[in-house]
């Protein structure tokens, strides 16, 4: 099974977050839905040319995570769990909320300023979709 | 099974300008372990220690389950070797090479031996004379990946690859250990390649193994720390590190030992952490290197 995963060698972040983040967008875009098999650790260790603990790392965070789940012999598949997709856009939204809450401390902007800002952000992602 | 396929223990071997000492080194079934170290360091002699080229003073090898050197005939059947001097005949066209490899040992896959001459982007018509260092290098590669032996034990396996062939040699080498019962043990300079395709590092400098972990865990122990001090440096006494430079205010800390421990330790001196970085094998490599250097000269 070829999974289609892309990494890159520029981009600062180690390699099995980047197979956890792969496996993320894959669910929240709904292409891999519940009981969606995952390549297995080795295959994907030698499609994408990196270590088998590198993807066993990814694997073992992804179950931790309740994304997936392993059971002993037949691989790892998506977690059938209705909340998932939300969980994980949830999982983006909490740091950029982080992020947005420091600027505005530094900024000293009041919430209604950060409103309007946001509610006018939301208007043009609305349009772009 | 063994659970083993390489260990040493305790493996001593002394030459007039250069020692192996103490070296120790396991390599289980069914994983890739990179070899690094500097020119000189130990890498080469220890792998031909392995393959029983070269007598060790003192210590236990074994390989797939055989001493070394006593039972090394036995165990090479099932190990494909490959080093910067083994020599294919000049004269001889690399087919030759394959019909005779093919004869002499067992396991032959003529099937994945022709893909690999595609892949490897050889000709198995043309003579060795004719070839670049790199389609040599790719040559000998083949002739062992090609017998499927249950070890690979490569010595500095992608030196003077281009970048494509360097791709399609890291690519057989995780493809080799997909069955769980193969493993590959490879020595290299390239920690770039180390760092994609290794399970297991083992690092040798001046003829001893400094460190051995598994890849993951070994590069989380890794960080270099920025921190801003109270006071001007020298004021302050930071935790012991690997390296600690210091200019100003500005201190940077490097730590093969992260943690959050570490963390409230350097907070506690009055410093404030800026970033905790991740290094590349390729930092780690010249920071620890560096730091040994400094501690002989000092």
């Amino acid at each position: 099974m070829h999974s289609g995963f892309v990494l890159a060698k520029a981009d600062p972040r180690p390699i099995y977050l980047q197979i956890i983040e792969q496996v993320h967008q894959r669910i929240a875009l709904g292409d891999w839905t519940a009981g969606h098999p995952l390549p297995s650790i080795r295959e994907l260790s030698a499609e994408l040319r990196v270590s088998v603990i590198t993807v066993k790392r990814a694997y073992f965070e992804l179950e931790r995570d309740g994304v997936i789940t392993t059971r002993q012999g037949k691989g790892s598949e998506v977690v059938d769990a209705p909340d998932l997709v939300t969980r994980l856009l949830d999982s983006q939204l909490t740091p950029a909320i982080e992020t947005l809450a420091h600027l505005a401390v530094q900024m000293d902007l009041t919430i209604d300023t950060l409103h309007d800002r946001l509610a006018e952000a939301i208007r043009r992602a609305k349009e772009q979709e | 099974m063994t659970h083993l396929a390489v260990h040493l223990q305790g493996v001593h071997k002394r030459y007039p300008h250069f020692a192996l000492e103490d070296v120790s080194l396991e390599v289980p079934t069914g994983t890739i372990l990179g070899f690094i170290g500097a020119n000189g360091a130990g890498k080469s002699t220890t792998l031909r220690i392995l393959m029983g080229l070269v007598s060790h003073d003192r210590g236990h090898v074994e390989m797939l389950g055989h001493p070394i050197p006593d039972g090394a005939i036995a165990a090479k059947t099932q190990v494909g070797f490959v080093s910067e001097d083994m020599k294919l005949f000049p004269g001889a066209t690399l087919d030759w090479h394959m019909r005779f490899v093919a004869k002499v040992f067992g396991g032959w896959d003529a099937g994945y031996a022709a893909e690999l001459v595609r892949r490897f982007d050889l000709r198995a018509d043309q003579k060795i004379k004719g070839l670049s260092h790199g389609q040599r290098v790719k040559a000998a590669l083949l002739l062992a990946l090609a017998r499927r032996p249950r070890l690979l034990i490569l010595d500095e396996p992608t030196t003077g690859l281009d970048p494509v062939a360097r791709h399609e040699v890291l690519g057989a080498l995780t493809a080799a250990v997909q069955d769980e019962e193969r493993t590959v043990l490879f020595s290299s300079q390239n920690t770039l390649d180390v760092e994609q395709i290794a399970d297991r590092i083992a690092f040798i400098d001046r003829g001893r193994i400094v460190d051995a972990d598994d890849k993951e865990r070994y590069l989380e122990r890794w960080r270099r720390l920025r921190l801003t001090l109270p006071d001007a440096a020298g004021q302050t006494t930071l935790p012991s590190a690997v390296a600690v430079t210091a200019t100003g205010r500005i201190a940077t800390l490097v730590t093969d030992r992260h943690s959050d421990e570490l963390l409230a330790a350097c907070r506690a001196t009055g410093a404030t952490v800026q970033s905790v970085d991740r290094m590349t094998l390729e930092e780690i490599f010249v920071a620890s290197v560096m730091a040994r250097r400094e501690e002989v000269a000092a």
